[in-house]
């Protein structure tokens, strides 16, 4: 490592004068009335609620937001005195999705790739190239394919390919929202050794607080109505603006979701059954999972889902969560064993979901994927929300009655027109869950249903699972999220990705 | 191993730039195509089968490789020889179906034509890795960097539609929409690919612009590209297969001009 290096460039400095957005087609502007002053070398944790224009800022400062048609720009914004996109490769920028911030196929190119653009001569590139995958710490070699990375190696990748255009401004937009945990650690501790060795600017947004606050000095809260809310020493910022700050869908360490599940009554066989120590919903005599027809994940998994509780799947990634999940969801067929619906649950279908109609699963178990885009199919939400009881042929007041009820319940009820691909994140998840709330599923199967969440929003959703519960729908949710598995989870079930998987049975958290 | 990252062997096939490989196919297929009769076909055919042994392939993975070649030649000399136009003596006739003379030799030319084009081509790319080949084109034909570039970060993408696609069907069957109506839902599927697609690519974009893609600096390259005497000498080879062809062809009589 050749720490010298990376501190050969100095920081940057940041202006902002009655600064503000306003993206080409919208009415509001994402960012206004923005005065700030950022010394060189400062690291600052950007803090807002979903819309304050936290991203906005930071793809401004990158150089990145685009020209004329693109949106419109007021006040002034500058890096070391000029226009963001006058200097080019001055601010290094990180993105939240690791999947598209790999650009070549090969780790060394990859890397190599902003240094090219910038125009640096070739054996200073592959110097820097060396000198930047040691700081993120990825040991591979250069020819490695990067398509075989995981997702906190590709977060490292692409900070190095940051770190090798030398930027006197660093820029990460919640670098880890789609990490797994150790993901999450890994880049978090590449990026303290970066700042160790750097005298670069930092600016990161992120809304778990706690990953960050070691490694800033300064912390700065945007107002969703324009301006600075809070600015200051996160230690005095985080105490005086807690209650805010967590209002406004931000992790404060120390204060944890600030949502009480009250203990549910979690006996395996529910009143709602006559027969004492009634059969399951669902249950899987060894079964064995496979992505495809002959890679096997996991075998040898005996599961049982039974009404009005929660059964958390959880393990490292690539062990098969999403795999079981879908198993279980009779969408992926068993590779052995199988998925066996007790008479409860088939309701005089087949006794394999897997070989029940698609309209049949609606009524049955319903299924939540990781990415809400991959379940919508209408063009407005209302329109989505319809299309489970459409396809079980129920008459038209009846849907209408029902899509207006999940409408209110998930507060989309002002979205109702709008196209479900231009929601927010959060906004997204919620409607996800509603089209499958639509039909009123026995079963329940959520993917990894807090990912990348804010605060509000993981509230919401686990307020709402909470509830269903207690209704006797039964949940079954992959997730790597210890704070929701804490608070549903009535049983966990961890897959090792090597030996054998095995259940611990927890009682209901309440806190 | 993938299609962006393909096995790099020992041999100097795999180090002559994909420009040289590209420049030798397309001179050889654009000869070969101006005429139609089987001693032209035949003569590449058969340098070509002796060049192949030094290509780097195992026999195993040149058959496998070019399989699609095999299959699509022999059918488009049976559509020709059933369907092409008449000519001398009649063999057998039914209904539309007309095999004479005519149609006979125009089958076998144009089998041959398609292996003598098709075979060459696919085992000149088998090892080709599209980074190499986007270097070339960039700094040998100088086509711009960005267009170049932004193709070959595009690439990419491909695997990451074809789990997109996965996800979705699976979702569509999860909504309860999978039953009916196949042809609508693969529109509707395809659809949806395509909507993904396009926000994955902006994203791509904004990530590429973030590392300075398109900034008002000249270019530099992380991996020289070089168009030197083995470069020369695989599109020398492949103007003489041409020529060759061209002159036996000619010289026995049988060269037949496409356009006459």
């Amino acid at each position: 490592m050749t720490p010298a290096a990376a501190a050969s460039v100095s920081g940057a400095s940041v202006v902002a004068r009655g600064w503000g957005w306003r993206h080409a087609g919208r009415r509001g502007w994402a960012v206004d009335g923005l005065d700030l002053r950022i010394e060189p070398g400062e690291r600052v944790l950007l803090l807002g609620a979903s819309g304050a224009g936290k991203s906005t800022l930071l793809h401004a400062l990158a150089g990145v937001l685009g020209g004329d048609e693109e949106g419109e720009q007021r006040g002034q914004l500058l890096v070391n005195g000029a226009e963001p996109t006058a200097a080019r490769g001055q601010a290094g920028l990180l993105l939240q999705d690791p999947d598209s911030q790999v650009i070549l196929a090969r780790v060394g190119d990859d890397v190599a790739f902003g240094c090219e653009n910038l125009g640096v001569p070739r054996e200073e590139i592959w110097r820097r190239v060396h000198d930047a995958l040691d700081m993120v710490g990825l040991d591979l070699p250069l020819s490695h394919p990067t398509s075989a990375l995981s997702g906190g190696q590709k977060q490292r990748l692409a900070l190095a390919g940051v770190l090798a255009m030398r930027p006197g401004l660093l820029l990460l937009d919640e670098p880890t929202a789609n990490l797994d945990p150790a993901g999450v650690l890994d880049v978090r501790d590449s990026v303290a050794r970066v700042l160790e060795h750097s005298e670069a600017t930092f600016i990161v947004i992120e809304h778990r607080v706690a990953i960050w606050q070691s490694l800033v000095n300064r912390v700065i809260v945007l107002d969703a109505a324009g301006g600075v809310l809070a600015d200051g020493h996160p230690d005095d910022v985080l105490s005086l603006q807690g209650d805010r700050l967590a209002a406004a869908g931000v992790w404060v360490p120390g204060r944890g979701s600030g949502l009480t599940v009250p203990r549910r009554e979690t006996r395996p066989a529910s009143l709602s059954t006559s027969v004492p120590g009634s059969e399951p919903l669902l249950r899987t005599p060894g079964l064995a999972i496979a992505r495809t027809r002959t890679d096997f994940v996991a075998r040898d998994i005996d599961l049982t889902v039974h009404a009005g509780t929660a059964l958390a799947l959880t393990g490292p990634n690539g062990a098969g969560k999403s795999t079981l999940a879908l198993t279980l969801a009779g969408l992926l067929k068993p590779a052995g064993g199988a998925v066996l619906a007790g008479p409860e649950l088939a309701d005089g279908a087949d006794a394999e979901p897997i070989r029940w109609k698609s309209r049949q699963l609606l009524t049955r178990i319903g299924t939540v994927f990781q990415d809400p885009e991959h379940q919508f199919v209408a063009a407005t939400v209302r329109a989505e929300l319809a299309v489970g009881p459409r396809a079980l042929n129920q008459p038209g007041p009846a849907i209408t009655a029902r899509v207006d009820q999940v409408l209110q319940r998930l507060r989309l009820d002002h979205l109702a027109e709008a196209n479900p691909f231009t929601l927010s994140g959060g906004e997204k998840r919620r409607l996800s869950v509603g089209t499958v709330l639509a039909t009123r599923p026995r079963l329940l199967v959520l993917d990894e249903p807090t990912f990348g969440q804010d605060l509000r929003t993981w509230r919401e959703i686990v307020a709402l699972l909470d509830e269903l519960l207690r209704e006797g729908t039964a949940v079954v949710a992959v997730s790597h999220d210890t704070d929701f598995v804490a608070a549903l989870g009535d049983r966990e079930y961890h897959l090792t990705g090597q030996a054998g998987p095995g259940v611990t049975s927890r009682a209901a958290v309440s806190r | 191993m993938s299609v962006l990252t393909p096995a790099r062997g020992p041999q100097a096939i795999f180090r002559i730039n994909p420009v040289a490989k590209l420049a030798a196919t397309l001179l050889l297929a654009g000869v070969l195509i101006l005429t139609i009769d089987w001693v032209s076909a035949s003569v590449a055919l058969a340098c070509e089968f002796v060049l192949f042994c030094w290509a780097g392939l195992s026999l195993k993975t040149f058959a496998l490789r070019t399989l699609p070649v095999w299959i699509a030649a022999p059918t488009a000399g049976l559509t020709t020889l059933l369907y092409g136009q008449a000519a001398g003596q009649v063999y057998w006739s039914f209904g539309l179906v007309n095999v004479t003379e005519g149609s006979l030799e125009l089958a076998i030319a144009t089998t041959l034509r398609i292996l003598a084009i098709g075979l060459p081509s696919v085992v000149l790319f088998v090892t080709v890795d599209p980074t190499d080949l986007a270097d070339g084109l960039a700094q040998v034909v100088r086509l711009p960097a960005r267009f170049v570039l932004g193709g070959l970060a595009g690439l990419r993408l491909v695997g990451l539609f074809l789990e997109d696609w996965r996800a979705l069907e699976l979702a569509r069957r999860a909504r309860g929409i999978a039953d009916r109506g196949a042809l609508r839902r693969l529109l509707s599927q395809a659809f949806a690919l395509l909507v993904l697609s396009i926000r994955r690519g902006s994203k791509l974009a904004t990530a590429m612009e973030a590392r300075g893609f398109g900034a008002p600096v000249r270019r530099t390259w992380a991996r020289p590209s070089t168009f030197r005497g083995r470069e020369f000498a695989l599109v020398g080879l492949g103007l003489a297969v041409a020529l060759l062809s061209v002159g036996v062809s000619v010289a026995t009589g049988s060269w037949n001009f496409v356009l006459t």
